[in-house]
């Protein structure tokens, strides 16, 4: 046997070596076979059971707040570089497309101020554009690239509260990600393995989390009319009007600007209210903010404070004494719902709202009956393609075989290598890959046997049929894999799944087939050199 | 073993009643999709929400469908998996506000008709957490001592039994008894506490209306991309003309395989498509095999028309058609049979897919590249005689290389 032939046969040894180790490692017994396995292969949620959520950020609120946020800023510069004004208001964008739209108009500036006010918008909001509509109004947008900014801001602000929502929630396996390739693509993806009933989960990632304390002026009234009809009609200026939480109507009416806002909180927990054995959710506020509440809450002693979570008042206690640092949201049902809120007002609020797209949930015993389907169809495949090569190609189909069963060990440890998470879909990838691999030894199997029958010798009706249907399997696989890259490019995860194990397993097959296959042969060969039939 | 040898079938002669068999069939999966109004998607592309339920003994399909619909507005669709005691429960979901509720709307109606034991936990449909936090307690005031991470441990027993031997369901507590760490204490415990529910969902999908639309138009792109994309590589590779050929194979392997969708009343979901492209790949296999065959023969310059030439490749090809065929359809056929109820359609496209692909290499690609020819020897014959096929011309320039 020559020497080429012997490194080739090691090569493909050491391939194979490495392979199985990416798949079991080295077990020192059966146990740990079985645990390097699991701890290699990594199983996707179909297969494992668990949840997986898409949720949608609605980036206008974001926008909407921006804006808001600019028409009390400008004000309060306008009111200080005496400009007067007449109003200012803002639109709705209704969708995520239209959150770029958003704009500002302001009316009533005086003509003699036009310049002044203008500069002003270019020095201290320099992401906004600024237009005249007529000699006294004004159009604010919002600039492209500040636009942009603010989208992937929010996106990754989402991103981040979410999971420390789920890291709240003890969730260690739970991965969230961004969904789609831009960084501005408002859809996050979220896969808890082992979750079989998101439905409370849901709800803590939707909750916006945004806890305000206001100075009540007055209230609660039982409807917004009877409010307004107090003010003949108009609230008074800096005030406005916020529903109270519970079946029964109330509304209160809300100095405007908040005291604290839920980013000036230090830590939340759930405790058993005292006075009543109900759950209640304690906060603490951050250093600063304590020193702001304490001011507040001495100047205001047997006021009322409101405590408002997500544009809803829970309680309006009246302040007794001095406050500092900490307070309590009470209104929980249950100690979870204590519990719950204290998580996400930890984890922080939401830049906007967000929701729903999908939810697909695999309950465990449906996991397991697909790797046990998996398992037993991927079985029956290849015992039968094996039975029919040996049958019909005799010992070229042992050949075959072994160039099938690697074939499979490189696909598996691969998808191992790389950590690829294997689905159902994905075993279907591989269960087929037994088929379609199979072609590649039957082309050259075909074509060696054309060429003996045309009166070729042995060996070189080996080397012409390897040579020539080359370019064939050559051919079929590029067309293989472009349709399956297609695949990978649209798929949703699981497809996606699938779509990489055929192109890994085609792939290998091109070193499967037509390198370990010749190499099998050249050594049958090299036994005997002046074989002269050939058992195929 | 040598099945075909040296055949010689006058597949071109017959083409014909062949090609009035396609013709056939994908009109009648034509008529069936416009009769029932366009493909039957699946959940995937229609957006709505699955949820697939096994139940303890075999349900009334009518009572679980009269009882949502009072309580849910759309289409309500009940079907049985066939053999088994599962229900695939389908409804619509107009809006995506819909899409926080649906669930439990329908587990609730679930819990209506098949009834539940009040301030238990149902075993059936319960995780590792809820039962610990079930347990716990209740298990310590019945005086059982154990530490929270044997108890764990011991639930991870009692699921993997459930899950992994029984199917997500029990007959009985008793078939717990033999999970390490069981005890008659512990289990008299747990009866206590939770109850045997007479059915767990086994798998919840919740799409909302847009995400369905979107998924629709991209499974339509990819399809359309791929086709391009294989016209492109051949049509470099080999010629124009067989990239053409080729592709309208392919595409009418895809809208057959589509319309034996409908007329089975099959479901397309995102796995059907996957199904699909993958088709598109095959049947591109098998035609390619065959084109590499007629343009090898070609170039050789071996004498005669195209038609005898062609004819002569595919039964040269024909052995290994085949067999690749038979192997992969092999293996088609053990995912269809052994693959579950989550991949039959899946599957049911690719044993389908592979026969017409197959068939389709022969019976169709190849006769349009003989149309082609004859075609454009009329054309050219009459601006001047003896102008030979594009087909020949570039083989022999091939050749020259």
């Amino acid at each position: 046997m020559d020497r080429s032939l012997w490194i080739k046969i090691a090569s493909i040894l050491g391939v194979t070596l490495v392979c199985l180790y990416g798949i079991i490692g080295i077990p020192k017994n059966q146990r740990e076979l079985v645990d390097n396995f699991n701890n290699n292969i990594k199983l996707g949620l179909d297969l494992r059971g668990g949840s997986q959520l898409v949720l949608q950020v609605q980036v206008q609120d974001a926008f909407k707040a921006e804006a808001d946020q600019l028409m009390d800023r400008l004000k309060t510069e306008l009111r200080t570089a005496s400009i007067d004004y007449g109003s200012f208001d803002r639109n709705e964008p209704g969708s995520i497309e239209d959150a770029d739209k958003i704009e500002i108009i302001g009316k009533g500036i005086p003509i003699a101020k036009a310049g002044e006010f203008r500069r002003l918008i270019g020095e201290r909001f320099p992401e906004w554009n600024v237009t005249s509509t007529s000699s006294s109004d004004y159009k604010m947008t919002l600039k492209p690239t500040s636009a942009l900014e603010l989208r992937k801001k929010t996106v990754a602000s989402a991103i981040r509260t979410i999971e420390s929502r789920i890291d709240g929630l003890g969730l260690a396996e739970a991965s969230v990600q961004q969904r789609g390739a831009a960084e501005t693509e408002p859809e996050i993806l979220v896969q808890m393995p082992g979750v079989d009933d998101p439905a409370r989960i849901k709800q803590i990632l939707q909750t916006a989390a945004l806890l305000e304390l206001y100075q009540v002026e007055e209230g609660p009234f039982p409807s917004r009319e009877q409010m307004l009809n107090q003010f003949n009609g108009i609230l008074p200026p800096g005030t406005k009007a916020v529903r109270g939480m519970g079946t029964q109507e109330s509304w209160f009416l809300l100095k405007r600007a908040p005291v604290i806002t839920g980013r000036d909180l230090r830590d939340s927990r759930s405790a058993q209210d005292p006075m009543n054995n109900g759950w209640v959710t304690t906060f603490v506020l951050s250093q600063d903010a304590a020193g702001r509440f304490g001011r507040f809450t001495e100047a205001n002693i047997n006021k009322r404070l409101a405590i408002v979570l997500d544009g809803q008042v829970r309680s309006a206690p009246t302040i007794q004494n001095k406050i500092s640092d900490n307070g309590q949201i009470t209104g929980a049902a249950t100690q979870q719902e204590a519990n719950d809120l204290a998580l996400v007002l930890r984890a922080g609020s939401l830049p906007a709202s967000v929701v729903y797209l999908e939810e697909r949930t695999v309950g465990p015993s449906l996991g397991a009956d697909s790797i046990r389907e998996g398992l037993v169809s991927g079985t029956v495949g290849l015992a039968a393609v094996v039975l029919v090569m040996l049958v019909y190609y005799k010992k070229a189909g042992i050949n075959a075989t072994v160039a099938l069963i690697l074939n499979a060990i490189i696909l598996i440890a691969i998808l191992a290598f790389a950590g690829a998470t294997l689905t159902l879909p994905g075993i279907a990838g591989i269960v087929l890959t037994i088929g379609m691999a199979v072609d590649s030894n039957v082309l050259i199997f075909e074509r060696i046997r054309e060429e003996l029958s045309g009166g070729k010798a042995v060996r070189a009706a080996i080397d012409a049929g390897f040579s020539r249907a080359f370019l064939t399997i050559i051919d079929t696989h590029v067309t293989a894999v472009v349709s399956s890259a297609f695949l990978f490019i649209f798929g949703t995860t699981n497809v996606k799944g699938f779509a990489v194990t055929l192109i890994i397993g085609l792939l290998a097959n091109v070193f499967t087939a037509v390198f370990v296959s010749k190499v099998i042969f050249d050594w049958e060969l090299s036994g005997n050199k002046k074989l002269t039939t050939l058992s195929i | 073993m040598q099945i075909f040898k040296d055949t010689n079938f006058d597949f071109l002669g017959k083409k014909v009643p062949f090609i009035g068999l396609s013709l056939l069939l994908t009109l009648a999966g034509l008529v069936s999709l416009v009769m029932k109004g366009g493909p039957r998607y699946g959940i995937d592309f229609k957006g709505g929400t699955q949820i697939y339920v096994k139940f303890a003994d075999k349900p009334s399909e009518d009572q679980v469908r009269t009882a949502l619909s009072k309580r849910i507005p759309g289409a309500i669709s009940v079907v049985a998996v066939q053999g088994t005691n599962e229900l695939i429960i389908q409804t619509e979901i107009q809006n995506e506000r819909e899409l926080q509720s649906t669930r439990q709307s329908i587990e609730e109606v679930l819990i209506s008709v098949f009834g539940s034991t009040p301030d238990k936990l149902d075993f059936a449909g319960a995780g590792a957490g809820r039962l610990f936090d079930r347990l716990n307690l209740p298990l310590q005031k019945a005086g059982v001592f154990i530490s929270d991470e044997d108890l764990r441990k011991l639930i991870g027993g009692v699921l993997s039994v459930r899950d992994k031997q029984k199917g997500g369901m029990l007959a009985s507590f008793d078939e717990l008894s033999g999970v390490p760490g069981m005890t008659p204490q512990i289990l008299s415990v747990l009866k206590q506490e939770a109850y045997l529910g007479k059915y767990v969902v086994r798998n919840t999908e919740v799409v909302g209306p847009k995400v369905g639309s979107e998924l629709r138009t991209q499974a339509l792109l990819a399809t359309l991309y791929a086709l391009g994309g294989m016209l492109i590589y051949v049509g470099l590779r080999f010629e124009f003309v067989y990239g053409f050929a080729a592709v309208i194979a392919v595409f009418h392997d895809t809208i057959i395989t589509i319309g034996l969708f409908s007329l089975f009343d099959k479901e397309i979901s995102l796995t059907v498509i996957a199904a699909l492209l993958t088709l598109v790949g095959y049947s591109m296999n098998d035609t390619i095999v065959v084109f590499d065959r007629i343009r090898e023969n070609l170039q050789r310059g071996r004498k005669g028309d195209l038609t005898a030439l062609v004819n002569r490749s595919i039964n040269e090809t024909l052995s290994r058609t085949i067999m690749t065929s038979g192997l992969t359809f092999l293996t088609a056929v053990a995912l269809w049979l052994f693959g579950g109820q989550v991949l039959n359609g899946f599957s049911f496209a690719l044993v389908v897919g592979i026969l017409v692909g197959t068939y389709s290499s022969i019976f169709v690609a190849s006769p349009i590249l003989i149309f082609w020819q004859d075609f454009s020897k009329k054309r050219g014959g009459d601006q001047k005689t003896g102008g030979s096929s594009p087909v020949v011309t570039t083989a022999k320039k091939l050749a020259a290389k």
